[in-house]
């Protein structure tokens, strides 16, 4: 029998280790999976390199990871927020490396990895600091920039409803980076509102299917 | 002369948005065009993290935290609405389904050269977000900008100052003093504020302008 919901976060979150690449979803703190990020500093795991749209707010959630020195390196679109004192305590005393990525970017280098590809070429940041020593190519007359995959070790995703299958639905906005991340990391861990039986979620409305999801936890 | 507001700046886009069109606002002054869309238009204002059919901000009684729009301010869906995941919100984007992208910037250059994703200010750390994807990927990307900065100094250059967000890529520039089109042939004043020349607008610029023939008052409603 399938059944991907774990007892509790610390279940859920075992195993994450040193040096992981850890995809974090969310934009802004709108989808992002607070308990569980809030819980990796508890858990431990250092060293990490955190791929995510944002870099943070305030004291919380990846603030706090950043704050404990538990992040080696973001790889984000928009490090700016309304509050960014910890990302930005961390980049001006260089504890922290920032690899800026246009935001379809970043998340289709998860998607590339997620298929299977070796990468891919877009006209994105073509004759920009973003595009400093990448491959060019001309195709058909333009010039496009070589954007390498980008995988997960770990992807730390928040949803609204999961079935034991680990099936999701996410709510309005809150889906964004979720889908592809779940579908780019090795191990795939979502909090979610409430679990619902197997067959509840109408199949033409399943958002994730549960192939791309492996612990499941009930926040 | 009386340079626009804001809002008259972002009243004056607004009436360049065609019936039907998919349009993605950007963050900060483009997002106050969506206020002044005139009557009987219907734009589906896109949004990149996730929504088509953005409406305005909530009442009181609507507000729903998981709905926010690019600059994380909380918004609404209108009737016909959908959500669906980034990939597809920068699909959108990259592939060129947009039918108008309109930036904020902090420069401009002649040929359409787009700056505004960073300053290089060594105190400040970058972000880029959205920006290269939605100045190469819509079909037409138009700026909207102050004429000058706040000291004076001209933002419709002769080459960026700033690092680019992308290259050629701005067909329509508007500004509080003047409405420009990036033409293969340079730039092309179609509308200058009242009681400004050719003259008096080159001052404030560092590119070379031309009048349009067929040039008129930049009205500001």
């Amino acid at each position: 029998m399938i059944d991907k919901q774990v007892a509790g976060i610390p279940e859920a979150l075992a195993g994450i280790r040193d040096g992981a690449t850890v995809l974090c979803g969310g934009f802004g703190a709108v989808g992002a999976p607070d308990e569980l990020i809030d819980a990796l500093l508890a858990q431990g795991a250092r060293d990490l390199v955190i791929v995510s749209n944002n870099a943070g707010v305030g004291t919380t959630g990846l603030a706090a990871l950043i704050d404990n020195n538990r992040v080696r390196k973001i790889v984000c679109s928009y490090p700016r927020s309304d509050d960014p004192r910890a990302f930005d305590k961390a980049y001006k005393e260089g504890r922290i490396e920032l690899e800026l990525v246009p935001q379809g970017t970043l998340s289709e280098r998860m998607r590339a990895a997620a298929a299977g590809l070796g990468g891919f070429y877009t006209r994105v940041s073509v004759g920009t600091k973003l595009a400093a020593g990448k491959e060019v190519r001309e195709i058909a007359g333009a010039t496009y920039v070589l954007e390498m995959p980008l995988k997960g070790d770990v992807a730390l995703l928040k949803a609204d409803r999961a079935d034991r299958w680990g099936n999701l639905t996410y709510r309005k906005s809150a889906r964004n980076f979720n889908p592809v991340m779940a579908m780019a990391a090795e191990l795939s861990i979502v909090q979610v509102r409430t679990m619902v039986e197997l067959g509840a979620i109408d199949p033409e409305c399943v958002h994730t299917p549960g192939i791309f999801v492996d612990r499941v936890v009930v926040v | 002369m009386t340079p626009l507001s804001r809002r008259q700046m972002a009243w004056r886009a607004a009436q360049d948005m065609p019936d039907g069109a998919y349009v993605n606002l950007g963050i900060g002054l483009p997002t106050l065009v969506s206020d002044f869309i005139p009557e009987g238009r219907e734009v589906v204002f896109h949004s990149e993290n996730g929504i088509l059919g953005m409406g305005r901000a909530p009442a009181p009684h609507e507000v729903d935290r998981d709905l926010i729009n690019a600059g994380k301010g909380l918004t609404t869906l209108v009737p016909g609405g959908s959500f669906f995941h980034h990939n597809d919100a920068f699909l959108m984007i990259r592939g060129g389904h947009l039918d108008v992208s309109l930036l904020g910037a902090f420069e401009v250059a002649e040929n359409g050269d787009l700056a505004n994703w960073t300053t290089e200010d060594p105190g400040f750390p970058p972000g880029v977000g959205g920006a290269m994807d939605l100045a190469v990927g819509a079909k037409e990307v138009r700026a909207i900008l102050e004429h000058t900065t706040k000291d004076g100094r001209p933002r419709i250059r002769k080459s960026c100052g700033y690092p680019l967000t992308a290259a050629a890529c701005v067909k329509r520039i508007y500004t509080n003093l003047a409405v420009i089109d990036v033409t293969p042939d340079g730039l092309v004043v179609r509308e200058v504020v009242d009681g400004l020349d050719l003259a008096g607008l080159q001052e404030r610029t560092e590119a070379h302008l031309a009048l349009a023939n067929d040039w008129r008052p930049l009205a500001a409603a």
